[in-house]
C-alpha cells in the first residue's frame, strides 16, 4: 500500500493531448470492416431475393416486378447476412451508419429499365411509418 | 434494540448500470437482509426461438448481453454444433479463443471503471475505459462491429483475421499490458481505494461453494474453477491455470479480475502464436435433432445454454443460465451484516449484468 500512485498518470495526462476526437468538427476514420450501413448496386441486381430471405429481421423486400429494391433502415440490424449470401455481389457495407431520424423509414431502390444508361440509379426515399 | 427500517435500492440508482431492485432491511446503519427482485427488463429472447430459423438465432443469441456478446454467440453456436456433430476448422478455433479473450480485457476493464465510479473515483474510471476503448477499436478493426460483433455462425467465423491484423494486436495489447500495469498499482495499492475495498463483503470458501457462485466471484474466495478448461474452443492447446485468491473481500474481486486481463493478454498472445492457418467455417448441412447443454467461461462466470432441437429448422427450445443469476445467493449473503454505504461497491463486485439474466 502506498500513497501518490495515481500522481504519474495525472502527469502524464496533463501533458498530454486529448485521446477523444472532436467529432463531428473531425471526420472519424473508420475502419474497412465497420459495419455501417447496407448500400446496393442497384442496376447489377438480379431482383434474386435471396437478400431478403436471408435477412434475420425482414427489413429488406425486394420486388422483382418493379425492380424495387427496398430497405427498412432501422429494422436492419446491419449484420451483413443480405451481403454475404448476394450471388451478384451487388450488395455490400458502407462504413457510416444510417443518419439519425424522428421517424423509422424506408429507403426505396429502382433498376433504370435495360439498355441501362450511364447515369446514377435513381432513388427513390419515401418517409413514413413502418408498422 | 435499534429500530429496523427498510431502504429501497434500485432499479434506478447513480452507481447502478443496471435494473435491479433491492430492499434492503437496515437496523441503524448496518444491512440485516437484502430481498431482490428483477425482472424490470425482460425481453422474451428465449421465446424468439421458435420463430427464427436456428442458424438466424445467433443473432438473437448474441444480443442477449452488450458486453460479453461474442460469447453468447459463441456458446449457442458451439451447442448448436455439438448437436449436428460439426467439426470446426482449426483456425476458426483460434479466432474463437482469441476473440473471447478480447471480450474478457474489455469487459474487466468496464467492471474497473465502474468500480472506481462507485467508490467515486471518477479520473481512474476514465482511465480504465480509456483503455477499454483500443479494446473496442480492435474489436472493431477485426470484426466490423464496437459492441454486437456477428462474426460467429454454426459450422465456424464468418471472418477471418490476417498475419498482419495479428501482429498489429499484438503490438496494441503490449501497450494495455503497460498501461493496466499502472492503473493496476492504484486499484492494488493505493490506500484510499484500499480503505473502501478491503475487509468488506467477506463471503469464504464454502459459502461460495454452498451458494453456487460462479466467475472470479467464487475464484476470489478460493475456489479453483474455470470452464475454460472444459476444452471448448482453442483452450486445450492453451497453457493457463485458474486465478485465484484465498481472501474472498472485495479487495481479492478487484485483484483476480486485473490478474485475469494479464492472464487473457498471455493467451492472446499464444493463440497468436499457435493460430494454424485454413478455412474458418465448414458449411452445415441439414437440421439438428438432439439436445446439448454447453457451459462456457464468461468474463462474469459460468453460462449455461441448454438447447433442444427437434429435426425442423426450428429449434424447440434454448435455455441460458447466466453468471449474474447464480451470484445472486452469494451478493445477499454478503450484503448481511455490510455498512449501508458499502453497498454499491457489494454489488458491483459480482459484476452484475441484470440485462442478460433477464434476457
Amino acid at each position: 500500500m502506498g500513497f501518490m500512485n495515481f500522481t504519474k498518470t495525472v502527469i502524464t495526462n496533463l501533458f498530454h493531448k486529448p485521446v477523444t476526437t472532436a467529432y463531428p468538427f473531425e471526420p472519424e476514420a473508420y475502419p474497412e470492416r465497420t459495419r455501417g450501413k447496407v448500400g446496393i448496386a442497384i442496376e447489377q441486381c438480379i431482383f434474386c431475393g435471396m437478400c431478403g430471405r436471408k435477412c434475420p429481421t425482414g427489413a429488406i423486400r425486394v420486388d422483382r416486378a418493379e425492380k424495387r429494391w427496398t430497405i427498412e433502415r432501422f429494422g436492419c440490424i446491419q449484420c451483413g447476412s443480405c451481403v454475404e449470401n448476394c450471388p451478384k455481389k451487388c450488395l455490400f457495407m458502407m462504413q457510416n451508419y444510417p443518419q439519425p431520424a424522428a421517424d423509422k423509414y424506408e429507403e426505396s431502390f429502382v433498376q433504370p429499365p435495360a439498355p441501362a444508361t450511364e447515369e446514377a440509379p435513381k432513388k427513390e426515399e419515401t418517409k413514413g411509418k413502418v408498422d | 434494540m435499534s429500530t429496523r427500517s427498510i431502504v429501497p435500492f434500485g432499479p434506478q440508482h447513480p452507481v447502478l448500470p443496471e435494473p435491479i431492485h433491492l430492499d434492503l432491511v437496515l437496523e441503524d446503519e448496518k444491512v440485516v437482509e437484502a430481498v431482490p427482485s428483477i425482472g424490470f427488463v425482460h425481453r422474451g429472447l428465449e421465446k424468439l426461438v421458435e420463430k427464427k430459423d436456428f442458424q438466424e438465432y445467433v443473432y438473437v443469441a448474441e444480443r442477449i448481453c452488450g458486453i460479453c456478446s461474442f460469447m453468447h454467440g459463441m456458446g449457442y453456436c458451439e451447442a448448436v454444433e455439438h448437436i449436428m456433430g460439426i467439426e470446426i476448422p482449426p483456425r476458426a478455433k483460434y479466432l474463437r479463443t482469441i476473440w473471447c479473450e478480447m471480450s474478457r480485457i474489455h469487459s474487466h476493464m468496464l467492471w474497473l471503471g465502474l468500480l472506481a465510479d462507485a467508490f467515486g473515483f471518477e479520473s481512474l474510471f476514465m482511465q480504465s475505459w480509456r483503455i477499454r476503448e483500443k479494446i473496442l477499436d480492435m474489436f472493431e478493426y477485426s470484426t466490423g462491429g464496437r459492441v454486437i460483433f456477428s462474426v460467429n455462425k454454426i459450422g465456424g467465423q464468418r471472418k477471418d483475421m490476417d498475419g498482419d491484423m495479428l501482429k498489429q494486436f499484438m503490438e496494441v495489447l503490449s501497450g494495455i499490458e503497460a498501461e493496466t500495469k499502472v492503473i493496476a498499482k492504484t486499484f492494488l495499492g493505493d490506500k484510499a481505494v484500499n480503505s473502501r475495498l478491503r475487509g468488506v463483503g467477506f463471503l469464504t470458501k464454502q459459502q461460495a461453494h454452498d451458494l453456487g457462485a460462479v466467475g472470479p466471484f467464487m475464484r476470489a474466495s478460493g475456489i479453483a474453477l474455470d470452464n475454460r478448461k472444459l476444452g471448448y474452443a482453442a483452450y486445450p492447446d492453451i497453457d493457463f491455470e485458474p486465478v485465484t485468491s484465498e481472501i474472498g473481500d472485495c479487495y481479492a474481486r478487484c485483484d483476480v479480475r486485473i490478474r485475469e486481463i494479464f492472464q487473457s493478454i498471455d493467451i492472446i498472445r499464444q493463440a497468436a502464436a499457435k493460430i494454424p492457418e485454413g478455412e474458418v467455417a465448414v458449411p452445415v448441412k441439414g437440421l439438428p435433432d438432439g439436445e446439448y447443454m454447453m457451459r462456457v467461461e464468461q468474463p462474469r462466470g459460468e453460462a449455461i445454454y441448454y438447447v433442444k432441437a427437434n429435426g425442423t429448422k426450428f429449434l424447440d427450445r434454448v435455455r441460458v443460465r447466466t453468471p449474474t443469476f447464480a451470484n445472486l445467493p452469494g451478493m445477499l449473503e454478503t450484503l448481511k451484516g455490510c455498512d449501508f454505504a458499502d453497498v454499491p461497491i457489494l454489488i458491483l463486485t459480482i459484476d452484475p449484468c441484470i440485462s442478460c439474466t433477464e434476457r
